[in-house]
C-alpha cells in the first residue's frame, strides 16, 4: 500500500491544478504583458488567478503579489521591511523555531546591524506571550511569527500577538509566514492582523515554483526582484501563468472546503496517534495537543529517525525526519526540537508525519503496523548493541 | 585536413621487449577514450602515437581524454609538415612558412610577444643538424612576423619543431598526462569502495600502475540511505573515466552487522565487521578472477586501521590485500583526491555502513585470538557466503562530460 505522510515537505499535484497549468502553457499561453489579444487574455487569467489567492486570504486583489515560492515570499518581507523602517528602529523579533527562509534572511539582518530577537518557545513548542511582551520595545520595526509550526504543527496565536503590539501602541510590522497553515486553518489577513503574509503553491496541492505574499494595503516595501516592472513593481519577471493558474485552481479546491478537509486529516492523525501509542507506547507525541490537523511529530525513544525513515520507505510509507542525521554533530539536529528542549535521544529519534485529506485510515493502519516492527527491529539491535 | 596530436609514452618507453605490447594497450586505450568522437585515428609511428581528428572534432576534449589514460606522458596538439621527397633547403621552407602562420595564430589569439624555438632532428640523415634548423626557423618566424622578438630565457611560446622521416611537426603546447602503465596490462583487482575520500584514490593509484578494476560497495540498508548508493555510483563514473567501466557489487552488509552486534563483544564491532567485508570480496574477486583486494586504509587513520588492526584484518583471507595509501598522510590523500576530482563527491555526508555501529571504544590492538574466539560465536562461513550470494552487479559507465 503506498501511504505518503509528507505532505508538509511537498503534495502531490492536483488533477484541476495540473488541467490549469495545462491549458495555460498550450492556449493561454501569451505574456501578460503584450498588447494584442493573447496579452489580454494571459492578463485577464491572471487577474483571475489574483481574485481567487486574495479571497482565500480575505485580502484585496491588489494586496496579493505572486512570487517563486514561499522562501522568495519571507525574504522579500524580511528584506523589505529592514529597507523601508531601518531608520525608524533596529529591533526585529522573530522566533527560535522558524522556518529557515525566515531564519536566514534574519541573520543576514543582524549582519546589517539589526538586533535580533529570536524569542524561546514552550517546552510543548508553542507561543511564549510574555517572552514576546518583554522584547517588543518601541525602537521594534518587525515581528516575523509563523502561523504553523513545520515540523511540529504547533500553532501560533498570531491574532493575539497583534493585540500585544496595539495594547502597546507598537508601530511594528507584523509578518507571517503561513505556509503550513494555508489550506488548513481558515485564514483572514484582517482578523490576524499581519501586514505580511507567505504562502506556497506547492503545499497545497499546485506546483512547486509558486507562492505569493500578501502586503496589506497602505504597507510599502521595496521589491527584491528588479527587472520589467511586472506585479506593479513589486515583483518583476514575466509572470508564470501556468504556475499562477494551478496555484489558483488548487487554493479554489482546498481553501473552499477547509472544514471537510481538515476534518479528514485530523481523523488520519487521531487514528495514526492512537494506533501507534498503543503498539509503541514509550512513543512520545511532540505536538502540541491543539496542534494544525495536518502534522503529527513523534519520538521513539530508543530509534534513529532516519533509520525508521528508510525502513518505512521498503513498506512504500513516506514520512520525514525532522532532521537530517545523516553527520552526528549538534548543529545538524532540528533547531525546533531543539528549542523545545528535548533531549538528543528524543530528537533524533524523531519522525513526523504530515497527512493531506485523502489519506484514509487503512493507510494509517498499516502505516503503524508497519512502524511497530521498524521500531522493533531497530531497538533488539541497538540493545544488543548497547549491552 | 586533420588534427594532428603528438602522444607521448613515459615509463612505456623503457619496457624493453615488451614495448610493443605496452604501446599496442596504449593505443587501444586512446581508442577506447576517444571513440565517441567520429573519425578519430589513433597509429603508432616510432616511439610516438598519433591521434589524428578531424577539424570538426573538440580539440580540448581529445586533449583532456587522451591526457587521462595511463601510460600517457604527454600529448600535444601539433601541426604536421609533410616533406617527403624534399631537398633540405625546401622543407625547412615549408616548415618555416607553416611556423609563421602558428605563431601570427597565437599573436591574434593570445597577443603573444616573444618566442624561442627548440628543433629536433629525429631523423638522423636529414642534412641539418638541431641548433641550425632553429636558428633558420627563427629567422623565418621574425621575417614573418614584424611583433615579435626572440626571448631565450621567459619566452611567451616555445615552439618545438621536430623533424622526422618524411614529416615534420610543430607544436607549443605540452599538456601533463599522468603517467603511470596502460590499464590491462597489470592483472585484475577488487577495490572496496566505501564512498569516502580515500579507496578512490586507491582504486586510481592501482589502475595507474595498470590494473584493471571491479569494485565491492557494501552498505546497510536501511540504516544506510539511498542517497548514499547514487554517491558511491557518482564516485565510480569519475573513477570509470580513468580505469575504463567499472562493475560494481553492492553487497547489504546488515545481515552480518546485526549477528556480530548481538552476539560479540561491542568494542570489536569494527575490527570483526572488516573482517568479514574482506572474506566477503575475497568470495567475489575468486569468483570474478581478481587476484588481489584493494583497500584505502592508510596506517593509523582510525581504529581500524592500526598496524594490530591491520594484520588481523590480513589475517582473515588469503588473497593479497594492497594498501597504496598506507604511507600517505591525509592531507596528501585528499589533495590527490582534488586533483583526480572524486573530492567533491566524496564529502557529501552520506553515511557508510561503517559508522552505523560505532562503538563508543572501539579496540584499537585487537589480537587474533580473542577476534576468533569472538568469530566462534558466529557462522561465519554462512554468513560470508549469503551475503556474497546477495551481491547485486551495476556496471558504471564513464562520465562522458568531463
Amino acid at each position: 500500500m503506498f501511504v505518503y505522510l509528507d505532505n508538509s515537505a511537498t503534495t502531490r499535484v492536483c488533477e484541476e491544478a495540473a488541467r490549469a497549468a495545462q491549458s495555460a502553457m498550450t492556449e493561454t499561453f501569451g505574456n501578460p504583458s503584450s498588447l494584442h489579444r493573447l496579452g489580454l487574455e494571459a492578463e485577464k487569467l491572471l487577474r483571475r488567478s489574483r481574485a481567487v489567492i486574495a479571497d482565500t486570504l480575505g485580502a484585496r486583489d491588489e494586496e496579493i503579489w505572486f512570487t517563486s515560492c514561499g522562501t522568495e515570499s519571507d525574504n522579500t518581507a524580511i528584506a523589505g521591511v529592514w529597507e523601508s523602517r531601518r531608520k525608524t528602529g533596529k529591533r526585529v523579533i522573530t522566533t527560535a523555531v522558524e522556518h529557515p527562509a525566515v531564519l536566514a534572511p534574519c541573520r543576514r539582518l543582524q549582519e546589517l546591524g539589526a538586533d535580533v530577537i529570536y524569542l524561546p518557545v514552550k517546552r510543548d513548542g508553542t507561543f511564549d506571550m510574555d517572552a514576546f511582551r518583554e522584547a517588543l520595545t518601541p525602537d521594534t520595526i518587525l515581528v516575523s511569527v509563523m502561523h504553523v509550526n513545520n515540523e511540529t504543527g504547533a500553532v501560533m496565536p498570531v491574532a493575539e500577538i497583534k493585540q500585544a503590539m496595539l495594547e502597546v501602541g507598537s508601530s511594528a510590522l507584523l509578518h507571517t509566514d503561513a505556509v503550513q497553515s494555508y489550506g488548513k486553518l481558515k485564514i483572514d489577513a484582517g482578523e490576524l492582523g499581519a501586514d505580511l503574509l507567505s504562502v506556497s503553491g506547492h503545499k497545497i496541492h499546485a506546483p512547486k515554483g509558486i507562492g505569493a505574499l500578501y502586503v496589506r494595503k497602505g504597507v510599502h516595501i521595496p521589491p527584491l526582484i528588479l527587472g520589467g516592472g511586472q506585479e506593479k513593481g513589486r515583483r518583476s519577471g514575466t509572470e508564470s501563468l501556468p504556475l499562477i493558474a494551478a496555484f489558483a485552481a488548487a487554493a479554489e479546491k482546498v481553501c473552499g472546503d477547509i472544514p471537510a478537509r481538515a476534518e479528514a486529516m485530523r481523523t488520519a492523525k487521531n487514528f495514526l496517534k492512537a494506533r501507534v501509542l498503543e503498539y509503541v507506547p514509550d512513543a512520545v507525541v511532540n505536538s502540541p495537543e491543539d496542534s494544525v490537523c495536518s502534522v503529527l511529530n513523534m519520538s521513539f525513544p530508543g530509534c534513529r529517525g532516519e533509520v525508521l525513515l528508510h525502513m518505512l520507505e521498503e513498506k512504500d510509507i513516506y514520512v520525514s525526519t525532522a532532521s537530517a542525521c545523516s553527520s552526528h554533530s549538534k548543529e545538524h539536529r532540528s533547531h525546533v526540537l531543539s528549542a523545545m528542549g528535548l533531549s538528543p535521544e528524543l530528537i533524533d529519534g524523531a519522525l513526523r508525519f504530515s497527512f493531506c485529506a485523502e489519506n484514509t485510515p487503512e493507510q494509517m493502519d498499516y502505516a503503524a503496523y508497519e512502524l511497530e516492527k521498524a521500531v522493533a527491529r531497530q531497538r533488539r539491535l541497538m540493545k544488543a548493541f548497547k549491552k | 585536413m586533420d588534427n594532428i596530436y603528438i602522444v607521448r609514452c613515459g615509463e612505456t618507453a623503457l619496457k624493453g621487449d615488451n614495448k610493443p605490447y605496452f604501446e599496442r594497450m596504449l593505443v587501444q586505450r586512446i581508442k577506447k577514450v576517444l571513440e565517441s568522437e567520429e573519425g578519430v585515428c589513433v597509429e603508432r609511428t616510432d616511439g610516438l602515437i598519433f591521434v589524428r581528428a578531424p577539424q570538426s572534432a573538440d580539440q580540448e576534449l581529445i586533449v583532456r581524454r587522451a591526457s587521462r589514460v595511463f601510460g600517457v606522458d604527454s600529448i600535444s596538439p601539433a601541426r604536421e609538415i609533410d616533406i617527403s621527397g624534399m631537398t633540405a633547403e625546401d622543407a625547412l621552407s615549408a616548415v618555416g612558412a607553416a611556423a609563421v602562420e602558428v605563431m601570427l595564430g597565437l599573436i591574434k589569439e593570445r597577443g603573444v610577444k616573444t618566442f624561442k624555438v627548440e628543433a629536433k632532428r629525429a631523423d638522423k640523415t636529414f642534412p641539418v643538424q638541431s641548433p641550425q634548423i632553429a636558428r633558420q626557423m627563427g629567422a623565418f618566424i621574425l621575417k614573418g612576423c614584424r611583433v615579435l622578438k626572440v626571448d631565450v630565457h621567459e619566452p611567451d611560446v616555445q615552439l618545438y619543431v621536430n623533424v622526422r622521416r618524411n614529416k615534420a611537426y610543430i607544436y607549443e603546447r605540452k599538456i601533463h598526462g599522468f603517467g603511470g602503465l596502460p590499464l590491462g596490462t597489470n592483472g585484475r583487482g577488487l577495490v572496496l569502495l566505501s564512498g569516502g575520500i580515500d579507496s578512490p584514490v586507491a582504486a586510481f593509484m592501482m589502475a595507474h600502475r595498470g590494473m584493471v578494476l571491479d569494485a565491492v560497495h557494501f552498505h546497510s540498508y536501511p540504516y544506510t540511505s539511498e542517497r548514499a548508493w547514487e554517491k558511491v555510483k557518482d564516485l565510480a563514473g569519475l573513477l570509470a573515466v580513468y580505469c575504463g567501466k567499472l562493475r560494481i557489487f553492492s553487497v547489504n552488509l546488515l545481515p552480518v552487522q546485526e549477528q556480530i552486534v548481538q552476539n560479540c563483544p561491542e568494542e570489536e564491532t569494527t575490527i570483526l565487521v572488516r573482517r568479514f567485508m574482506m572474506r566477503i570480496a575475497e568470495r567475489i574477486a575468486k569468483e570474478q578472477g581478481c587476484m588481489m583486494l584493494i583497500t584505502g586504509e592508510d596506517l593509523g587513520q582510525v581504529a581500524s586501521q592500526t598496524a594490530e588492526a591491520l594484520v588481523v584484518t590480513d589475517a582473515a583471507v588469503s588473497l593479497p590485500v594492497m594498501r597504496p595509501l598506507i604511507g600517505m598522510d591525509k592531507v596528501d590523500i585528499m589533495e590527490k583526491a582534488k586533483e583526480i576530482g572524486t573530492y567533491e563527491t566524496s564529502i557529501q555526508p552520506y553515511e557508510d555502513c561503517c559508522t552505523v555501529f560505532l562503538p563508543k571504544h572501539p579496540s584499537t590492538k585487537p589480537k587474533l585470538e580473542k577476534i576468533l574466539m569472538s568469530e566462534s560465536l558466529l557462522d561465519c562461513e554462512a554468513l560470508t557466503e549469503a551475503a556474497a550470494a546477495s551481491a547485486e552487479v551495476t556496471v558504471i559507465q564513464p562520465r562522458s562530460d568531463i
